[in-house]
């Protein structure tokens, strides 16, 4: 029976962003002169034809239940204009026609608990991955981390007294869902994966698993009659890649499962070309439910940060100017040989001149 | 005298022990739900940023519907359990809806027998609408719907892009999906596939802006939803689409296929602005600021506080526009540059995508569909080409960025690279037809 059938799919894939857009953007289209930051959290964007839109960015926990989704829809409809987005970051937007609505959102958004701010040099929302909450192969808790961590960065949040723009990311294994950031917190395994050796022949295709490993550490083996796979453990980076498709290789621990810090990360074309980040520490403990230790690190660069860096300056500018030795001196983080990258590529990360900071 | 004192006071005692009775009465009634300790969760209701935690106890304790108290009271425990242990324990699977092979993240808690509530808990990816727009009354069927077949609990948006429904089991899948699917929302990808896509606002409130983000996005992703829906794949295809080089999707450091919005023609300034920014800032800030950040020295402030631009030079790197908004902005000539493999650290590193396309105008149909069948030149050619769980950039690595080229089709040009060989040791016989194919195109080009 046709009427037993489920109904096959619309393929219709990504919806027209037009239909949920507030009239003044839709009639502005392409036609935007200029914007201004009235105040930290606030843009507004003046189009040549005279028409201004005011936009509020608010910090959420990222992770909404539908009580405080209908709050921030309530808000939207009562005192805004109906009309939200979200930036990547997940900052939500409100977006108004007019500055009267301004204030009195503020003041409603606040009274339901959350935070305007994020905009311009602030330390805005950071980005990050599921975590226990939700992965497969998670080291660690993002949401945690972040909660915590902004909780004692929220008045960064909410003025924009940073030199530049601070994005924040976190990732729970190291793959690094979180993405690349001017600060990120990222897990960084100790140990190779212990093999639960009885499982490996019912739940992992073993070829595919030699295969991804960066290092070729991995191979075929039998163990107690039953095939299975063996890691080099000399070899092996504790990098987690075979995890993820095989889960008896058992890369989370307790105890040998940490955090490390990088810094540098910056997506923008703007001034030098796009940057990866770079390691600076390693060794935390990855320790919840408030991760003092990390947060505690991340404080520790901001400061320096915030105090030398010139207007303007992202994390990587600013290192740029000042040398990796002024970084390690003004920050008084350890500089150890793991610092110095062994992986392929890694001789253009070596200083082949006499540049030398003193 | 004393009677009259007394009554009050037994009122107010009998009020008591009525108010006691009923606190009494209610706590042994209304608990259905298991309530699991969570002592370490709890520590993350302190402080001002905005609690998740006290988002899912407001679920597992206020919710009118016992099966979403219960579910988020489940997860309640397993998370709690994950703090504790400092382990994750969730576990994949297989779960779709009919006619797609992707799409659902589903989880099995490796733990249900403690935590029976939440033993299924999917997540169901669904593809935003283009620049992340909605109104709040769409916002609400989305909840609306997510509230009577998942846990109430959502997240705009993923890493990727996608809205995330998070928790619900395998029977609630298709019914949800079906949902909205008939009002316009479609499944995001996932595993080895064209992945959901994202656009910065751009135009829409943008005056950066320099294409049609969204309608790029669009029409990128939206011609390849077969290959996004049926992973079929080496590994993952993902697109992202900025409207200028500040690249707000961080599309060159983790898209495959990164679309930025750039011109060719020279940037406007109006000078009067410049006089009034330099008025109320100062020289010294306008040198500080703007033109010792030009990363080409392509910009100077003159005597008479106006800029001066040398356009030839200049490589749109977008920090004196942004510097000065008012001032600054990109030319009329747009179009796009394609770059090409970007991804993050499985399996060989980090990459950032490379230039495969400098310029592409993207102002006609004709010009889009252009690129959208580029898109399906590379797309098949990742397809035929890669390795199993190789991504693009890492398949370039592999085979060498001439090879890539010649493969899609692509002319070669100096933007592609930042500097030229630099080792000897090359074979190089056949470099009189690479120089006179050089010319031929030069001449094609001139005459075009």
């Amino acid at each position: 029976m046709a009427a037993d059938r489920p109904q096959m799919p619309i393929e219709s894939g990504a919806p027209d962003g037009f239909q949920y857009m507030h009239p003044t953007m839709r009639r502005n289209f392409g036609l935007w002169k200029y914007h201004e930051r009235p105040r930290p959290g606030v843009l507004k964007h003046v189009a040549h034809s005279g028409d201004e839109i005011y936009t509020i960015r608010v910090g959420t926990a990222r992770i909404l239940d539908v009580y405080t989704l209908r709050e921030i829809t309530r808000i939207a409809n009562e005192l805004g204009d109906g009309f939200i987005r979200f930036t990547i970051r997940s900052n939500l937007e409100y977006m108004v026609d007019s500055e009267a609505k301004v204030a009195p959102m503020i003041e409603a958004i606040e009274k339901a608990g959350l935070i305007v701010g994020g905009t311009g040099p602030t330390i805005t929302a950071p980005s990050h991955t599921q975590g226990w909450l939700h992965c497969d192969i998670p080291g660690s808790d993002a949401s945690g981390v972040v909660k915590s961590m902004m909780d004692e960065l929220v008045t960064e949040f909410k003025r924009e007294e940073m030199p530049n723009r601070v994005h924040i990311t976190t990732s729970c294994c190291q793959i690094n869902c979180g993405g690349q950031g001017d600060i990120a917190i990222n897990i960084q395994h100790t140990k190779p994966p212990k093999i639960a050796h009885d499982l490996v022949a019912n739940a992992c295709e073993r070829p595919t698993i030699v295969a991804r490993c960066p290092v070729a550490a991995i191979r075929p083996a039998m163990v107690e009659g039953k095939p299975t796979l063996e890691v080099d453990e000399k070899k092996c980076i504790c990098c987690g890649a075979c995890y993820p498709p095989c889960p008896p290789m058992l890369i989370n621990d307790a105890v040998h499962t940490t955090l490390a810090i990088w810094v540098g990360g910056n997506h923008s074309n703007a001034r030098g070309k796009p940057t990866f980040q770079k390691l600076v520490a390693a060794g935390i403990p990855n320790n919840p439910p408030r991760w003092p230790e990390a947060t505690a690190l991340v404080k520790r660069i901001l400061k320096v940060y915030k105090e030398d860096a010139k207007d303007w300056e992202r994390m990587n500018d600013w290192i740029e100017r000042i040398g990796w030795f002024g970084f390690f001196e003004k920050t008084g983080l350890p500089f150890t040989k793991f610092h110095i990258d062994d992986w392929r590529g890694a001789r253009n990360s070596l200083n082949a001149s006499t540049h030398i900071h003193f | 005298m004393f009677k009259a004192g007394l009554e009050p006071k037994l009122n107010i005692i009998k009020r008591y022990f009525v108010s006691c009775t009923q606190f009494y009465l209610r706590e042994k009634t209304v608990p259905k739900v298991t309530i699991y300790d969570t002592p370490m969760l709890d520590e993350l209701e302190n402080g001002e940023w905005p609690s998740f935690i006290t988002s899912f106890k407001r679920l597992r304790d206020d919710h009118p519907d016992e099966r979403i108290n219960s579910m988020v009271g489940g997860l309640l425990g397993q998370l709690e359990h994950s703090y504790e242990t400092r382990m994750g324990w969730w576990k994949g699977g297989t779960v779709s809806v009919f006619g797609y092979g992707g799409g659902i993240i589903p989880r099995f808690s490796e733990v249900a027998e403690h935590f029976p509530e939440s033993k299924e808990f999917h997540t169901v990816r669904i593809q935003p609408p283009a620049g992340n727009f909605y109104t709040a009354d769409i916002l609400e069927q989305l909840a609306d719907d997510w509230e009577v077949h998942g846990s109430g609990l959502q997240t705009f948006h993923g890493q990727t892009g996608n809205i995330m429904f998070i928790g619900s089991t395998t029977e609630q899948m298709q019914p949800f999906f079906d949902k909205l699917n008939s009002y316009g929302f479609d499944l995001g990808g996932a595993g080895p596939c064209v992945r959901t896509a994202m656009a910065c606002v751009g135009a829409a409130r943008c005056e950066h802006s320099c294409t049609n983000e969204q309608g790029m996005m669009r029409h990128l992703v939206n011609e390849f939803q077969d290959d996004l829906h049926r992973p079929a794949l080496p590994y993952k295809w993902k697109i992202k689409v900025s409207g200028c080089p500040n690249d707000c999707t961080n599309a060159i450091e983790r898209a495959d296929m990164a679309v930025i919005g750039i011109w060719r023609d020279e940037m406007k300034v109006d000078q009067e602005e410049v006089k009034a920014f330099v008025a109320d800032k100062g020289r010294d800030y306008v040198i500080d600021n703007v033109t010792d950040r030009c990363p080409t020295n392509a910009i100077k402030l003159a005597d008479d506080n106006t800029l001066v631009v040398n356009n030839k030079e200049c490589v749109r790197c977008m920090h004196c526009i942004n510097v000065m908004t008012k001032a600054l902005a990109p030319g009329d000539d747009t179009g796009v540059t394609v770059l090409i493999g970007g991804k993050r650290t499985l399996k060989i590193g980090d990459m950032m995508g490379t230039v495969v396309a400098p310029f592409l105008k993207v102002d006609t149909m004709e010009e889009i569909e252009y690129l959208v069948e580029l898109t399906g030149e590379m797309i098949d050619f990742f397809a035929e080409n890669a390795l199993e769980h190789e991504r693009t950039g890492e398949m370039i690595e592999r085979i060498g960025l001439v090879n890539y080229l010649e493969g899609i089709g692509l002319d070669l040009d100096p933007n592609m690279v930042s500097e030229p060989r630099q080792c000897s040791y090359v074979r190089m016989d056949g470099w009189d037809e690479e120089v006179k194919k050089w010319y031929d195109k030069k001449a094609e080009a001139a005459t075009a």
